[in-house]
């Protein structure tokens, strides 16, 4: 039996990750996610998990990447100066081929910025933060609802594709109450398990290499520094360093489709909205106020690896608008793979757009 | 069983300078976690960047050569999540005291159940000599070419100060003594910390007067001052001379600690009919 719930969506995240199996965190607090991280302190606990208020937001990502090498499901919560701070162990994570789940509610940046206030300006950091070419995978609920299926989905694709995986909300989703439906259970995927015999950064056509767990007897060593298939320091070969880097990046980018994750509306239509997160509210409510087939919507779960194929999905699309809580960080990313002329609407400040102000943008350009 | 048996031998040779310090430390880390009968699959070796931290690429366990400074914090989540595993944390003077300070006081005061051993050899060899927090004032290095301006830390009374259940230091010169110590460190539930002063002929050495690497362990002995000894001269009212290194057994004592094992469960229950 489902059942039905009225929660904030910080609450929503970490029961997600709950029903996922989480069992450890390691966090540091920071508005406005603080409250994935009381949730998680006062639940785990109680379901024999481990929950760890570290020094700062270096260690809780440390704390995570070294949990996550015992087997654990792990997961740490900030906001985007902790983020900052996570990033020399995020590439550590991707280098290592570490499944953790980072959740960054994001606010006003940059620095200190606006504490209470959403944004959306970490979108290009998540992506690109740590230093050197890698590939993650980024989520991006704008419901409450979604707080809790993705951070739940975040877990699996970590494990199935070995890689950090980010949930990035924002204080509007984070800190809004609204209903929530509780499925009885959530898909679990399980890590798969490296087969003995197998080199342990060997990885097939997948990919992804098998996980050797710490305390099972692999004597694995891993390391941050470019490595061999046996994990073993290769640091001044080129051709491997170019191979490993390749593969790290190949095996995000070149699986898209498998992750892909939107919602696709009114698909003949000329002027089509794409949207991700909170603003995907502000959309919602435009195409209800004005029913019919005119406006089109390209809902985006999955903002990273980016789902190319949805674009050309518009037909007849003559302009994308992109309402954005930043600079047009996304619209760039969106403008790089189609033709179709892109129109962001960025907006700052931590207020959504208005309905309005998205309607005098479709408005102008027709 | 002997030290020998926890090396890689596939990784051998290893990168460490001729007459470098770091080699014997491992030894006697290994022999001591060798007494321990600990399992290999039981046993997971942490590290952050530099030399020291290069050792756990060359044990056979699981081990994880991690980020600058960061050491301590990646076996925190180790040992939380799976408490059964004995983990021990190599490192050195600028990974733990500069960059991983913060981590290293916070592991402290956490009590965590971990062995940190420090090799000091009071400069950054990796990078080819720059100072460090453990330089001696006066010392030349190649970010102090007119000599260290800056106060050393005391590495033990740091971590004695922050709340660390077992500290001794000694030198690669004391290798019975520095292998009894790890032993304890071991031993001791809760936050071990094992300071180990190493030679660094390549980077340190050559620039402050020590023509021979005998030479430089030679003067790691000379400047060793027990504890015992220190305590009886405070004692007698007399001077400690100066630029001298504390050896010996620093602190033990038994805090509450984190990273307790489950408690072994009996086979029958009390008061069961047999």
């Amino acid at each position: 039996m489902t059942r039905t719930e009225f929660w904030q969506g910080n609450t929503a995240c970490a029961e997600g990750a709950l029903a996922a199996g989480c069992n450890f965190f390691g966090g540091y607090p920071i508005t406005p996610s603080t409250e994935v991280a009381e949730h998680m302190a006062a639940k785990l606990p109680k379901k024999n998990g481990v929950f760890i208020q570290m020094e700062d937001e270096i260690a809780s990502m440390a704390s995570i990447i070294g949990a996550s090498w015992t087997g654990a499901r792990a997961m740490t919560a900030t906001s985007g100066p902790g983020f900052s701070l996570m990033m020399e162990n995020i590439g550590f994570a991707a280098m290592t081929e570490t499944p953790c789940v980072v959740v960054n509610v994001q606010r006003g940046g940059p620095s200190t910025g606006q504490p209470t206030m959403a944004a959306q300006g970490d979108m290009m950091q998540a992506r690109f933060g740590s230093h050197g070419d890698y590939s993650i995978i980024a989520l991006c609920p704008a419901t409450v609802q979604e707080m809790y299926e993705l951070t739940a989905k975040a877990f699996n694709l970590a494990d199935t594709y070995r890689v950090p995986v980010f949930l990035m909300a924002d204080e509007i989703v984070g800190h809004m109450r609204e209903k929530i439906i509780i499925p009885d259970s959530v898909e679990r995927v399980p890590r798969r398990e490296l087969a003995r015999g197998t080199l342990p950064f060997q990885a097939g056509e997948d990919l992804v290499p098998g996980f050797p767990q710490f305390g099972k007897g692999y004597g694995v060593h891993v390391t941050g520094l470019t490595h061999d298939e046996r994990g073993y320091p290769a640091a001044t070969n080129p051709k491997l360093h170019a191979d490993l880097v390749q593969r790290l990046v190949d095996k995000i980018e070149l699986a898209p489709d498998e992750m892909a994750d939107y919602d696709i509306v009114n698909p003949d239509a000329e002027d089509v909205f794409i949207a991700y997160g909170a603003p995907v509210r502000t959309v919602q409510q435009v195409m209800h106020d004005r029913p019919g087939k005119e406006i089109g919507f390209l809902r985006i779960r999955t903002v990273w690896p980016f789902p190319e194929k949805a674009l050309s999905l518009f037909k007849n699309a003559r302009r994308f608008l992109v309402p954005e809580m930043n600079l047009g960080q996304m619209a760039r990313e969106f403008e790089r793979h189609t033709k179709v002329p892109v129109i962001s609407i960025p907006k700052l400040g931590g207020e959504l757009h208005t309905p309005d102000e998205l309607v005098a943008v479709l408005e102008a350009r027709r | 069983m002997s030290f020998d048996d926890w090396y890689r031998q596939d990784r051998l040779p290893h990168i460490y300078c001729a007459g470098c310090g770091n080699g014997t430390i491992i030894n006697c880390t290994l022999a001591a976690v060798d007494q321990m009968g600990w399992k290999k699959e039981e046993t997971v070796f942490v590290s952050g960047i530099g030399c020291s931290s290069r050792a756990p690429g060359y044990i056979v366990t699981d081990s994880l050569h991690t980020t600058h400074g960061r050491a301590i914090a990646f076996a925190t989540g180790v040992k939380m999540a799976n408490p059964e595993l004995n983990v021990v944390v190599f490192t050195g003077d600028g990974d733990l005291a500069a960059i991983g300070g913060n981590h290293f006081i916070h592991g402290c005061r956490r009590n965590i159940d971990l062995t940190v051993v420090c090799m000091n050899n009071q400069i950054y060899g990796m990078t080819g000599g720059q100072g460090s927090p453990t330089t001696p004032k006066g010392c030349t290095s190649s970010t102090t070419p007119y000599g260290c301006t800056e106060i050393p830390f005391d590495l033990c009374e740091l971590a004695i100060a922050a709340g660390a259940n077992y500290v001794s230091r000694w030198t690669s010169y004391h290798v019975k003594e520095l292998e009894k110590a790890a032993k304890a460190g071991l031993e001791t539930k809760g936050f071990s910390f094992i300071e180990a002063m190493v030679q660094c002929p390549t980077a340190f050495g050559r620039r402050n007067k020590f023509r021979q690497v005998a030479d430089h362990v030679e003067y790691l002995r000379a400047h060793s001052i027990l504890k015992a000894k220190v305590d009886r001269m405070i004692e007698a009212g007399e001077t400690v001379p100066e630029n001298m290194f504390v050896v010996g057994e620093l602190a033990k004592r038994n805090r509450p600690y984190l990273g307790a094992k489950m408690p072994v469960k009996t086979e029958t229950k009390p008061g069961a009919k047999p």
